[in-house]
Order: C-alpha cells, then structure tokens, then sequence
C-alpha cells in the first residue's frame, strides 16, 4: 500500500506539487487527472525517487525518502516508452530480469510479449516499431520482474485517438491479469476512466479530490473539476434550481442531461441543431437558463426557432462541491 | 549547370590553395622517397623500413599514443560526468581550468613537464625524467581535455530518461552506466579517443622535448632524420607510412562511430545536485585538477627563480639573445609569433570559410552532388598529414621554381594556416550545416537576394562560430611547432622555436628564460583560449 503525506516538490523554490496526500491499496489503480504543468508527472517522478520531495513517500507504512529509484521496486513507465534504443525488443523487456540474474528469464519475456500481444517481436530494434507496440513493449519491460508498484506516465497520451482508446482497454486487462498496483498520471478523463478504479484530481500542484471513479464522477468538488471530468457545463444559482427541481450551489450537466422531450419541464426555443451519427445535438435557449446543450434521436430533428420541451436525465448530471469525498483544499 | 559552375568556381581558390600548399609539398616528399634519383626505386623506402630503429620508433609512437589514450578516457570519463551533468560551485572555472592544457604550446607542456619531473623539479625523486611514462604523462596531460570537452558535450546532451528507465526497473547507478549510459555516449568516446590516438600519435613537441634521441616517436623520427641525419630518404620513407597510417585511421574512426541506431534523444539535462553517490566522481575530478595544475604551477614558479631566490630576472632576459643560443632576443621572437599567427589566422579563416560554405550547401543534382563529395574529400586531406610532413614538404619542394618561398616571409604563416584549416572548418561547417534551408528559402521569398539572405540567415548564425574558430586559429599558430620547426630561420625564428632552442642549450640563464618565454607563450594563448570559451561555441577538438 502506497501512503503519500504532505508531498511537496520544488524547482528553484517554485512549488511544483503542494502538500498532497494519498492512498492506494494494494491491487488498485489510481489515475491522477490533471491538466498540463499541474505537477502530476512531478508527483510521480517523486514517488519513483527521481525528484527530491518533502513530506513523506510511503510503503507499507516504511518511509522511503532514502531509498534510492533502483531500490524501490517500482517500475516507471514514460510517455514515449524510452525503450532502450541498442537492444532488441527481448532484450528490452528481460532487462530487469538480467539484473536480477532470474532465471528462465527467456521464457518469462515470452510470456510478457505474448501478454502485450506481441509474439515474434523478439527480435526486433526498437526503432522499428511504432508507437502503439513501443508502448506495449515498454509496459511488458515494466511488469517483468512484478514490481510491487507501477508508475505510468501518461501511457498513452503519444497515440493517435483510436489506438489510444483501443490500448487503455488493453492496459486494464493486462494490470487486472497481472494484478498489480499501479499508479498512472493523464489529462485524458476518458482514460483515467477506462484504466483505473480510483481518481485523484490535481490542479496548479494540489490534490483537489480523490476517491472511487464514480464517488468523484457523480459529485466533483468544484467548476473546474467538473468541468475537467468533462462536463459540458455548470449550472449555478436559480439555473441549478430549475434543473435539479431543487435547490443547490451548482450541477454540471453532460451535454446529454437535457433531451427533448414533450413531457419535460423546461421550455425553450432551438437555436442551433447539428446531426452526429448517434444523435442530434442541439443548442437550446431556455427561459432561466440561457443557451444550453441538449440532445435529440435522431428520428426527431427540430426545426431551428422550434419551440421545444425538454426533460432532464438525473444520470447525466452532479451536483457540485456536495459530497464530502476526499479532501477539498 | 550554372550552379554546379558556380560552386566550381567557388571552390576554385581552395582548390589551388591546397594544390600548391598541400598537394605539391606533399607529393614532393612522397616522390623523394620513391623516386629518390629520378627513377623508381621502392627499394630505398623498404630498406628504410626494414631497419630496426624504424620497427622501435613505429611500435613506441604505437603503444604510448594508446596508453596515453588509456588514460586520456580513464581520466577524462569522471570529470566529463561532473562538469556537464552536476550542479557544482564553481564549475564553470574548473571546466574552463582543465581546457586550458589542450590549448598550451606543446613545447611549453614539454617544458613544465621537464620542470616538473626533472632532477631539480618537485617530483625530481620519482626518477621519471627522459622515461617513457613522462611522455605518456605529457600526452595524457595535453589530451584530458579533449576527452572532457566532447564526452562532457554528448553526456550534457543526452536524454537522461533512458537512465531513470533503468533505474526504476532496478538497475544500480553502476548498471545503468554500464547497460544505458556508456552504450549511449560511445559514439562520443570512440570519436574522442581516436582524436585522442591520433594527437598523440602525431604529438612532436611534447615528444621531442621529453624524449629527446632515446625514444623517438615516427614524427620527432622524421625531424631527427631530416635535420640531423640530413637523411631525406628516410624521412619521406617514414612520411609515407605516417600518411598512409593516419588515413587508416580516420577512415577506421568514421566507422566506429557509426551506430545501430543514431536516433539518440537529445535533450539537455539541467545539472543535478551532488549525491553521495557521487562523491567517486568528484575526488576523481578533483585529482585531475591537481595532475594537471602541477606541471603548469611548477613552469610559473620556475620561471620565478634565479639560483636560490626568487626574482623576476628570468623575464628581464627576455630582452637578450640568452647565452649564445639565439639570433634575436625572444621579445623579438615574440613579435614574429603574434605577426604570424595573424596572418595565418586570415588566411585559414578566409579558406575555411569559404571551404564550409561549399561543402554545406545543399546539392540540387546527383552531378553538383558528386561534385561536392569529392571537394569535402579534397578539403579534408590535411587532416591526414602531420604538422612535420606538411614541414618537410614545404622545405624539399617549395624552393625552387614554379614556387620559390624560400625567403619569402608567408611560408611559416602558410604552413600554419593549413595546420589550423581542419580545426577552422570543423568549427564552422557544424553550425553552417546546422541552418535549415528553408530559413534561407523563406527569406529569398520574402524577396531578399543571396547577399541579403547570407546577412539575414547565415551570418547571425555564424558570427560567434567564426570568431572562435579565428581564435582556434590564432592559438595553434602560436603554439605550433611540428611545421615551423622546419620552416622558420634563425632570424625570424618564432617563440616555440625559441624556447626549443633554449632548452638545448647549455646554461641555466638559458633554462630560466626558456621557462619564463613559455609562462608568456602559455598566458598569451590561454587569454586567446579563454576569450573563445566565453564564445560558447560547442564543438572544440572534435574532429
């Protein structure tokens, strides 16, 4: 179990990650979600040990700030893989088994290839592959010798989109298979998503929120945890009222919450409507909301100045900053 | 067509340049050991090569130019790793410190060894003066510097995620050395250790003034025969050999440097805070810092010293002619090397540049593409040949019609010129070939002409660049010795050659002058040396 209390790192004094605290049991997957220079990649540098940090860095309640990287056993896996450039894909991936001198190290790289997906790979050159299989080959290199903890770096974020979203699922196989513990940083919701069980959520180097997938999911602490966790917009005040049918501080509604509807409460008036291939989105103007999103089927595409009803999906929508789940800074 | 015309005619200056000052000098030497009366007879040649002394001079220039390599890469390894990679007080003065013996005189170096190792001098006890291991430790001492500059280069920029790769699969920082680091960075050490091997395989003062008759490398061989033997056979013979060995060996280098896969990350590092971890590395750097302050500390207090007290007579007599050893007094001399090295600094520049710009231009047919490949072949013949062939050719062919330079006061200036060109180009043609071509198409569509688009692309980029190399070139001018050796007469001897002359001569007011001219030779080209440094051109003594 990965324990991490009051984290701080900082470049020339400029705090990179602030006072972060969190948790991860064993066997889970927790995915920090943040936008870009939020300080998540420094966070995980630190818990491999490549970033001095303040604060304590825990495992299994022992404190590892003088353990070096190497004897941490946990793996990092980076961005863009950096595969070993002078080895071969086997040689790659039973690196840390050579180190370890394990024996049948041969045979454990082939069960690996074959775990990622790629037999008859062995011998290839890194410079060969492309960068689905170099990612594939890096995380077969990071499971080999079963670090007790898996460091992912934005895994997947240097694919083009339908690769991404066909090897996040692939990713969750083989860490559920493998049973290991891992810790991933991303931007990318629909990833965190898809890999982990639990979620923390970082901004401008704090941890904002943590908690299960669907905890953080269905209540973000604040505006732009919802609006990061990709929610189209939040409704605040008498506009939250009106949706919710209650009062509250803010909702955040996909653009899917609203869908037309004649027997929905809310009027409006059809501003902007445009065919997608699984349904009809549309810009509606409601009275006490201003212009928001909605949905059609496709079967029903109304006309642009068409009054409308519209019902609301309580699925699709969160109340914001409600539930206490984790901390709020 | 027109271009492939233009860029003939372009290349035309250098072409006769190195037609006469090269080709011709170099020719001549190999026809005088091949034709030796006229008619073929690669008899003499043999016969030469044959002779035991031959077979003992060929084998000591081979294993002390690897030893000293040996211990060029032993030693520089640590201290590139330190000064490019951690973040440390002060580096920038100890980096600036350990180049300053690359860029001393070789005479000089000769001479603070001398100083250092001989019976009077601090380490007098050791025994190691005129032994094999103070050549070694002379040649070591001259090329730590470019095993530092050039590693240290590469290792700055290499990517350091590979290496926190392998540390989190758990390898050890001695693993990931070994299995990440050193396969990464041995394009650099190949290509600086072969530099390295070819420096000291063609080092003549350092091994003239240590070595004196007893161990002779090929190239002090070749001034002993030439100058004292007066056996011109031999020494074209041996030239040949030279010639044909180093080629040999830049052609070997090149492909040594070549590797599997040369897509390496470069991404520059910022310096890191000192481990404990490190602290191995950094006594290591350390110890070099006083290898190599002691030879140049022992030269300056020398110098300081008249009998038992310390005075500064020694530079007072740099106004006289010493005890009979010279025609002009060493001031004089000292006049004659900054003349020198002026002129040849203008004329290697002028010839650099222009060989740069013909061999970085980008080739439109397979025709201007076959043309240029031949001209960069061309241009990098003086790499191949040492200072002392260069020397001796020079004197065996350019005294008599077509060329007649003997008397001429350009010979010497000349000779330094060549001697400096490859270490002009290679400072300029990186940085020139560096510049995208489309930044010179994007100017020309904005409507600006060659000329505006040289002033507005290239010279901004190159400025800095040229400015070091002019200073490369002014250094090794004053510095050089192998060439001006041969070429400089009594009367306008320069201040290598003076020194040289002072310490083969009897006498101690001779000594102390010869150490008090190279603590000004040295100072003259470190302060040259050091404006360069501040320039921070990257590429110096790689070749």
């Amino acid at each position: 179990m990965l324990s991490l209390t009051d984290v701080s790192v900082s470049y020339d004094g400029v705090p990179a990650v602030r006072d972060v605290g969190l948790d991860l049991p064993d066997g889970q997957v927790l995915a920090v979600l943040g936008p870009s220079g939020c300080g998540k990649s420094t966070l995980l540098r630190a818990v491999a040990g490549l970033e001095p940090a303040t604060g304590s860095i825990a495992w299994d309640g022992a404190d590892l700030s003088r353990t070096p990287t190497h004897k941490r056993d946990f793996a990092l896996m980076f961005q863009d893989g950096q595969l070993f450039g002078h080895l071969t894909v086997a040689r790659n991936v039973g690196y840390a088994l050579r180190l370890r001198r394990t024996p049948d190290a041969a045979a454990r790289v082939e069960e690996l290839l074959a775990l990622v997906g790629l037999e008859g790979y062995a011998d290839r050159l890194p410079g060969t592959l492309s960068g689905g299989e170099r990612q594939r080959v890096a995380l077969a290199r990071s499971l080999a010798v079963q670090p007790r903890l898996l460091l992912l770096d934005e895994p997947l974020s240097a694919l083009d989109a339908g690769l991404r979203e066909r090897l996040a699922v692939d990713l969750r196989r083989i860490l559920r298979e493998a049973g290991t513990t891992a810790l991933m940083v991303t931007h990318d919701h629909e990833e965190a998503f898809t890999v982990a069980d639990r979620l923390a959520v970082m901004r401008a180097g704090r941890v904002v929120q943590q908690g299960a997938i669907d905890e953080v999911w269905r209540a973000p602490v604040d505006r732009d945890t919802a609006l990061f966790l990709g929610y189209a917009r939040v409704l605040e005040g008498d506009a939250a009222e009106l949706v919710l049918g209650r009062a509250a501080p803010a909702v955040a509604v996909r653009r899917s919450a609203l869908v037309l509807d004649d027997a929905g409460r809310l009027h409006g008036t059809v501003v902007g409507a445009r065919a997608t291939p699984t349904q009809v989105r549309l810009v509606v103007d409601v009275a006490g909301l201003g212009e928001v999103d909605a949905v059609a089927p496709l079967d029903r595409r109304p006309a642009l100045g068409a009054d409308v009803r519209l019902g609301v999906d309580g699925s699709r929508l969160a109340v914001v900053g409600a539930a206490p789940t984790g901390q709020a800074v | 067509m027109r271009r492939t015309l233009a860029l003939l005619g372009l290349a035309l200056g250098p072409v006769l340049v190195l037609g006469v000052f090269f080709v011709l000098p170099v020719g001549g030497m190999v026809a005088r050991g091949f034709w030796p009366d006229g008619g073929f007879d690669p008899g003499g040649v043999v016969e030469v090569l044959t002779r035991p002394r031959t077979g003992r001079v060929v084998w000591f220039t081979v294993w002390s130019s690897a030893v000293a390599t040996l211990v060029s890469v032993a030693l520089g390894l640590p201290a590139a790793y330190v000064l490019h990679r951690l973040d440390l007080p002060l580096r920038r003065a100890v980096r600036a410190a350990l180049l300053v013996p690359f860029v001393l005189p070789t005479v000089v170096v000769g001479v603070a060894f001398r100083q250092l190792l001989g019976e009077s001098g601090p380490l007098g006890g050791l025994g190691l003066d005129g032994t094999p291991v103070a050549i070694v430790a002379g040649l070591a001492f001259f090329n730590v510097a470019v095993v530092i500059r050039s590693v240290g280069a590469a290792w700055e920029g290499l990517d350091p995620r590979p290496a926190e790769a392998a540390a989190a699969l758990g390898a050890s920082p001695l693993q990931v050395l070994r299995t990440v680091t050193l396969p990464a960075l041995r394009p650099a050490i190949v290509s600086a250790a072969s530099v390295v091997f070819l420096f000291c395989a063609t080092s003549f003062g350092v091994v003239l003034t240590l070595g004196g008759l007893r161990y002779a490398s090929v190239e002090t061989e070749i001034y002993l025969l030439t100058t004292n033997l007066l056996d011109l056979q031999a020494a074209a013979a041996l030239s040949v050999v030279q010639l044909v060995a180093i080629t040999v060996l830049l052609a070997l280098a090149a492909r040594l440097r070549a590797v599997p896969d040369p897509t390496v990350a470069r991404r520059t590092a910022r310096p890191r805070a000192v481990r404990r971890s490190d602290w191995p590395q950094v006594l290591a750097t350390v110890l070099l810092l006083a290898l190599v302050a002691a030879p140049v500390l022992t030269l300056v207090l020398g110098s300081l010293r008249v009998g038992d007290a310390w005075s500064l007579g020694n530079y007072r007599a740099l106004r006289s002619t010493g005890e009979g050893a010279l025609l002009v007094p060493v001031t004089e001399a000292l006049v004659t090397s900054l003349r020198t090295a002026v002129d040849a600094t203008w004329m290697s520049l002028l010839l650099g540049l222009v060989v740069a710009v013909v061999v970085t231009r980008r080739s439109r047919t397979p025709a201007e593409r076959r043309v240029r490949s031949v001209l960069d072949g061309f241009f990098m013949l003086p790499l191949g040949v040492s200072a002392v062939t260069l020397g001796f050719g020079f004197l065996i062919t350019l005294d008599r019609p077509p060329v007649d330079l003997r008397d001429s006061a350009l010979l010497v200036p000349v000779a330094q010129a060549l001697v400096a060109l490859p270490l002009v180009v290679r400072t300029i043609v990186p940085v020139l070939g560096g510049i995208d071509d489309r930044q010179r198409q994007a100017a020309a569509s904005l409507g600006a002409g060659p000329l505006r688009t040289l002033a507005t692309v290239d010279l901004p980029a190159v400025w800095r660049p040229l400015l070091a190399a002019a200073g490369f070139a002014f250094a090794a001018s004053l510095g050089e010795f192998g060439a001006t050796a041969f070429l400089a007469r009594d009367e306008r001897a320069t201040v290598p050659v003076v020194i040289f002359r002072l310490i083969g001569s009897p006498g101690a007011m001779n000594y102390g002058m010869a150490l008090a001219a190279s603590v000004v030779l040295a100072a003259t080209t470190a302060v040259v040396m050091l404006a360069v440094e501040r320039l921070r051109v990257p590429s110096l003594g790689v070749l």
